[in-house]
């Protein structure tokens, strides 16, 4: 590293303080209380590490190495279809056989790079689509989590058919490689007025199988993000099913007296429904904008 | 205007100059998915030996977006200044990157000539710079910033503090101020991303952190991320505003995609100076930029990301920013895929800024859907140190709660102090000092236990 400013001895110096032990390390252990214990009750923030040196003791470099693998591992599961699909027909047992269809992302590798195709029906899928006068499909896709859609999916298909008895429900689809808009293209091939997806969310480092449901009405290729609405953080600690399941029947009685989704919608949703209903239109996908916030994730 | 070049026996012809620009930039993924990344690596650097060839002063007479349809290209073309350009004004691409590596050619000159550059020469000379380029060009740079401290000298390394919290939860937020500050973390900003964008909660956050700093006497300056538009609404209702925060992009579509345009820019510019709450200087506005953006928000025209990335800087640099910083691994892996190519990514965004004048920092980030780690975020820290990167931001255990992706923890930003022989701001390293934070005889931050430092009131410790 030459040209950088004469400080050398002080990272030797670091390095020292780093084999000699550190206070840190043991004040922070169990024999004396953490002073930040406490205060985590406050925030889930990684507040309070250890220090050694400059950096973070071992114990803490480690866990939030692990926390990143079960995140790196859930991007990276297959979602089974023949799994799933059987756990959906325990949940739901007078439900017909699910239908199975692919996007036109071939694996893994492709459709994180290519968002567009994973919006997109692969061309033989359109034969195993029934055509009728569906009231609504529910499609359950392996998004970027396919454990949460897995974990969440078949229960909320099964409360969600319950909870709507008069409704025309189409059997369910699962859709592998997929992300949000690939429910249009199913929905317009089968007829449906409403498409709901179910979809595994981009998985954070301390929840790795939380879903989203993105809810469309009239739904048709290249339908803009502000004509839906989300369901966000379903999973064990966050949105419960039951929870889940009400706000989406909330959503679909008020979108087919309004004839709309989306922002429409969105803004009657606060006095009736919780704050985790909101519009999917989103703003600028950097650190400046919410899209990734629990209040509106995104799957692409 | 002929755009061609011979390699290996074959004849690569580029139909213009977006053509040639994309098929020389460096292989990412937001080119792939734009159909616009050369076919095969033999074209690309086909492309840039043509690049090279190519004199400068074609970027004054043809334009990638036309000047009738873009308000960004029209800012670039009226704020050109031809006598800063004259001293590079006859050579050719190649020939301007080995002028910016030569000895002669030093900081001074740099800025002299940065207000006579226009984005895309700055984007085309980077393509044909590898990353050590990037990085010997940028730490010539000296950009310096004020408002109550002074960022951006030679050997300062700034940062934002960023305490996000997913309910805004005040006393949460503290938490994550109280243990970025005991790593001498928020010189350059306190700044947090609110999860709801109203500006009642807003004004909530301002004026906790405002209590905050005024408590402490703390020399630096605060921020709510908020559209520019609440910020104007918080200004207007008395609210403690010191920088106005705004996403911008290169082009009049991607702007008004995140619902700006120049002319709100530079109303909020006029609001936040006439407050005149800086003491060191009056550099007001903090913006964020990043490839991937134009294109995600389908206003990229047909240029490559990385050069409509570069003419965002000349939206910033329009309104004397305190603060810019490119968000480079946040905007996910069908833009940037990998660690190398958010590497390279934030090595060029850092040296396009700097070259073209304007006060560069970095988000070194990823998301859990792309193809990197801690170790990637390990090495573009330390370049960017080594590049003179104004600041960097980091989060509690580089675990942004809210915006569910990673960033550089405050230790990070201490290690790249600490290895690189880098101060925060000299104001903020003096209150460091005044807080016992900070030991001058070792010159080592203390890691006091959170009982023993005064700050530790600021979250009711003794309450």
């Amino acid at each position: 590293m030459t040209g950088l400013p004469p400080r050398a001895s002080f990272d030797r110096e670091t390095v020292a303080k780093a084999e000699s032990g550190t206070r840190e390390a043991v004040s922070s252990g169990p024999s004396s209380p953490d002073p930040w214990a406490r205060l985590r009750n406050a925030t889930r923030a990684r507040i309070g590490l250890g220090r050694t040196g400059d950096t973070q003791i071992t114990r803490d470099v480690l866990a939030f190495q692990g926390c990143h693998a079960g995140a790196r591992d859930a991007v990276h599961a297959a979602l089974d279809p023949a799994r799933l699909a059987a756990a959906i027909r325990n949940a739901s047992p007078l439900c017909p056989e699910p239908l199975v269809v692919s996007s036109q992302a071939s694996d893994r590798a492709t459709y994180l790079r290519r968002p567009d195709l994973g919006r997109r029906l692969c061309r033989s899928a359109r034969a195993v689509l029934p055509r009728e006068r569906w009231d609504l499909v529910l499609v359950l896709a392996d998004g970027l989590s396919p454990r949460a859609v897995e974990t969440q999916g078949p229960a909320l298909f099964s409360a969600v058919c319950e909870a709507l008895p008069g409704w025309r429900i189409a059997p369910p689809v699962i859709a592998l490689q997929g992300r949000v808009a690939i429910g249009d293209e199913i929905a317009e091939t089968m007829g449906a007025a409403f498409v709901a997806v179910l979809i595994g969310e981009r998985p954070g480092l301390s929840v790795h199988d939380s879903m989203g449901v993105y809810l469309t009405y009239r739904p048709v290729s290249g339908t803009p993000d502000s004509r839906r609405n989300c369901l966000s953080n379903i999973h064990a600690h966050g949105l419960a099913i039951p929870e889940a399941c009400a706000k989406l029947v909330w959503l679909l009685n008020e979108a087919r007296r309004l004839q709309t989704t989306g922002v429409a919608l969105k803004d009657r949703a606060p006095s009736l429904a919780p704050s985790s209903v909101s519009s999917a239109a989103s703003s600028f996908p950097t650190s400046s904008s919410p899209s990734p916030s629990p209040e509106t994730p995104h799957d692409d | 205007m002929i755009l061609a070049a011979t390699l290996s026996g074959e004849r690569f012809v580029f139909r213009d100059l977006r053509h040639l620009l994309a098929a020389a930039s460096p292989l990412r993924s937001g080119d792939q998915l734009a159909g616009l990344a050369a076919v095969s690596q033999t074209e690309r650097v086909a492309a840039r030996i043509a690049l090279a060839d190519l004199p400068l002063q074609t970027f004054l007479e043809h334009q990638v977006i036309p000047y009738e349809a873009d308000d960004v290209t029209r800012l670039i073309l009226d704020t050109h200044d031809a006598g800063a350009f004259a001293p590079v004004g006859h050579m050719t691409v190649g020939a301007f990157r080995d002028w910016l590596l030569a000895h002669e050619t030093d900081g001074v000159s740099l800025r002299a000539v940065a207000p006579g550059l226009t984005p895309e020469m700055v984007a085309a000379v980077s393509k044909i710079m590898r990353n050590q380029d990037l990085i010997a060009v940028s730490r010539k740079i000296e950009i310096v910033t004020r408002f109550r401290n002074t960022i951006g000298q030679h050997g300062v390394l700034a940062s934002r503090l960023q305490p996000n919290h997913p309910t805004d939860d005040l006393k949460g937020i503290a938490i994550s101020t109280l243990d970025g500050l005991l790593y001498g973390c928020g010189d350059a900003v306190i700044g947090i991303n609110p999860a709801s964008d109203s500006v009642e909660n807003g004004l909530a956050l301002l004026d906790m952190l405002e209590t905050l700093r005024i408590t402490y006497d703390i020399p630096t300056q605060s921020c709510v991320l908020t559209h520019v538009t609440n910020t104007i609404e918080i200004i207007n209702r008395g609210g403690p505003v010191d920088l106005v925060f705004q996403s911008i992009a290169g082009t009049q579509k991607a702007n008004e995609g995140f619902g700006v345009t120049l002319g709100i820019l530079a109303e909020a510019h006029d609001a936040a100076r006439a407050l005149g709450r800086g003491t060191c200087g009056q550099n007001v506005m903090y913006f964020e930029t990043g490839q991937g953006a134009a294109l995600s928000a389908d206003a990229h025209h047909g240029v490559d990301q990385q050069t409509v990335e570069t003419r965002a800087y000349a939206v910033a640099r329009a309104f004397d920013p305190l603060l810019v910083n490119t968000v480079v691994g946040f905007i996910g892996p069908e833009y940037l895929y990998d660690g190398k190519q958010i590497l390279r990514a934030g090595l060029e965004d850092h040296f396009c800024a700097k070259l073209l004048g304007v006060p560069m920092g970095c988000d070194v980030c990823y998301t859990n859907h792309a193809e990197a780690d801690q170790d990637d975020m390990d090495a573009l820290m330390l370049l960017l140190g080594a590049a003179g990167v104004t600041f960097l931001i980091g989060v509690p255990g580089a675990d942004d709660i809210m915006l569910n992706y990673q960033s550089l923890a405050f230790s990070d930003i201490l290690t790249t102090r600490a290895i690189l022989g880098l101060r925060p701001a000299p104001e903020f390293a003096q209150w460091l000092e005044r807080m016992a934070l900070y030991d001058p005889q070792t010159a080592r931050m203390q890691a006091p236990a959170l009982p023993d430092t005064p700050l530790s009131r600021m979250i009711g410790w003794d309450s």
